[in-house]
């Protein structure tokens, strides 16, 4: 029996020819990342371990971007002291304001992660690197703490889901539809444990920021992580902004799956997830008249450029309904920097969008557009909870950029096609 | 070591019971997080899903919930504040994976057992013997067998968490 890309990355990061579903083993890390949330739990278990220094200053992440640029004083407390830990341990890869970006948009612009990689990640959307046939998952602050200190973290090795992609996407339809339902099909648990590995012929037609959308809800599904099979697309992204070594793994022809699901991406409608799951999906015709009061475009599932564009391509020459309140993220410094030369900045201030500073912000109820009591709001974000985004009774309805922007436009979830 | 040592202690206590996907912003909202003092971050442990639970919880009490526990954020706030609280186990269907692994690694004993989630109810009187996986419903009279911890899992249990592992197992750093 054969292996998945998954085992084959876990078996040839634990020095073992070969791996099974189930099987315990240590690995050793490329990458170990966290943000001023987990790190300062992190930095407090590391010192327990009583090393000097992290295992590898070029192969530690810190990035300041859940409660930044700080929204209070707690807040500017943990950043001083993570800060101080980065500076402490010569860290390379610690990226202050002005520089930072939200974690899962920076690290692969950065080039910090290449296919074939091993990552850990305190914070669950690490996942979001399998778009570059990267093995990375996300971790707390105690396993990142360890993965400082030795380079290694423990796994169980998972059994996953073939996700075959045919077809091609609809005009308005893109990566966040792709995910969210798969999502509404399997269940927040229909991953539980496992891998999410994508290939098929379909697989061409995405562009890699849909699959970064993609591979950053896996933790959604409940798996362990989601991975694509690696491509032109994919090598030349890695070319352009890494110079690290990287290693292409395919999964055997005999890997065995627990399960194997087929998408039609051609079949697929733009699809919002209503609360409080990511899996309480309905297509949009299906919507109904939902009035919302907020609008938010960018996090780490849609803040990327490709999104950007796309929001802005519906904004153009409208704008926002009376009432609602639209803030859009670039996730990184250099999305924020291309958007404004393409002029996309314009087009949603002139909309009577507001644009920020890249920032985790709302997308977790911290700052920068938290919800009151009764409010509702379309986001590109990936998380619909109780209270995900304010108020325990606020609610998160979740939908790509093109949803969100035609949305922003009419006051109501509403199809792109309708005011386009 | 022996006052980490989790796997010879019985737990043993009253048990407060929750559904299906009780995810770790129910557990720990995010607008808290500004601090990682976790006494502190405890007043709000399950606010947003059971505003009650920190009055009615003592030291020693039992979680049992549904499927999916503790999905959502890689927030390990989420397990130590539970911890933080009082609760000595949480026996589940199933866990979210990160939740399961961060459990583990701070030494919150947690178990899975879909039989006894469905036996028991709240308020019930229930003790763990974390190591042979052998659960105790005393107010029923009834035991589950739930699945051991394999291997390194168990010696991370048993000497209280990842860190007191690795530090026992310092030469290999
Ligand atoms: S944008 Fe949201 S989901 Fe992404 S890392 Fe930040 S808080 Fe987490």
């Amino acid at each position: 029996m054969g292996m998945t890309m998954t085992q084959k990355i876990l078996a040839a990061h634990a020095g073992l020819e070969k791996v099974e579903a189930g099987q315990l083993i240590m690995a050793d890390l490329d990458l170990v990342l966290g943000n001023d949330i987990t790190s300062p739990v992190a930095i407090n278990e590391f010192r327990k371990i009583g090393v000097k220094d992290v295992f590898d200053r070029n192969k530690v992440a810190i990035v300041p971007d859940h409660f930044t640029p700080n929204k209070d004083i707690k807040s500017a407390e943990q950043c001083k002291f993570i800060r101080k830990f980065a500076h402490d341990k010569e860290i390379v890869n610690y990226f202050e304001i002005g520089e930072m970006g939200i974690e899962h948009a920076l690290i692969p612009e950065k080039g910090l992660v290449v296919s074939g990689d091993v990552v850990i990640g305190a914070d669950s959307h690490t996942c979001t690197y399998g778009a570059l046939g990267a093995f990375s998952t996300g971790v707390g602050s105690t396993d990142m703490a360890a993965g400082m200190a030795s380079g290694k973290a423990w796994f169980k090795v998972p059994e996953a889901i073939k996700i075959t992609l045919v077809g091609s996407l609809p005009k308005w339809v893109s990566g966040k539809d792709v995910i969210l339902h798969i999502i509404g099909m399997i269940g927040v648990d229909g991953a539980l444990y496992q891998s999410m590995e994508y290939s098929g012929p379909g697989l061409a037609a995405l562009s890699m920021d849909d699959r970064f959308t993609i591979a950053n809800m896996a933790i959604e599904a409940g798996a362990k992580n989601g991975i694509f099979e690696v491509d032109d697309k994919t090598i030349a992204y890695i070319k352009e902004h890494s110079t690290k070594e990287f290693t292409v793994f395919k999964a055997d022809e005999d890997a065995e799956y627990s399960r194997e699901i087929e998408v039609n991406l051609s079949s697929l409608r733009p699809t919002v997830a209503f609360p409080h799951l990511p899996d309480n999906t309905r297509t949009i015709d299906e919507a109904g008249d939902v009035p919302i009061h907020q609008v938010v475009i960018g996090s780490c599932t849609n803040g990327r450029i490709g999104d950007l564009r796309a929001a802005a391509e519906i904004l153009k020459g409208h704008k926002v309904k009376k009432g609602v309140r639209v803030i859009i993220f670039p996730a990184t410094q250099k999305i924020y920097l291309q958007a404004m030369r393409e002029g996309l900045l314009e087009i949603f201030v002139e909309a009577g969008a507001a644009v920020s500073t890249p920032t985790c912000g709302p997308c977790l109820g911290g700052h920068m557009g938290v919800l009151a009591s009764g409010e509702r709001a379309v986001a590109t974000t990936n998380r619909n909870f109780v209270g995900r985004m304010g108020h325990p009774k606020s609610e998160v309805y979740l939908a790509s950029p093109q949803v969100a922007a035609a949305s922003a436009i009419t006051g109501k979830i509403s199809s792109p096609g309708e005011v386009v | 070591m022996s006052d980490n040592n989790m796997m010879t202690e019985a737990m043993a206590g009253r048990v407060i019971k929750y559904g299906d996907n009780v995810d770790t912003d129910v557990i720990i909202p995010a607008r808290y997080l500004n601090t990682s003092d976790m006494a502190e971050l405890a007043k709000h442990c399950m606010e947003d899903l059971d505003k009650d639970f920190t009055d009615k919880v003592r030291p020693g009490d039992i979680m049992v919930a549904g499927k999916n526990f503790g999905s959502g954020s890689s927030r390990e706030h989420a397990p130590a504040v539970i911890k933080a609280s009082g609760i000595s186990c949480i026996i589940a269907e199933t866990f979210a994976r990160i939740f399961y692994r961060n459990a583990i690694n701070i030494g919150l004993p947690i178990m899975e057992s879909p039989e006894a989630v469905r036996d028991i109810d709240d308020g019930d009187k229930v003790s763990v013997d974390i190591g042979r996986g052998v659960i105790t419903n005393s107010t029923k009279g009834k035991t589950y067998q739930a699945t051991p911890y394999p291997g390194f899992m168990h010696d991370i249990m048993e000497t209280g968490g990842l860190i007191n592992y690795l530090k026992d197992k310092g030469e290999q750093l």
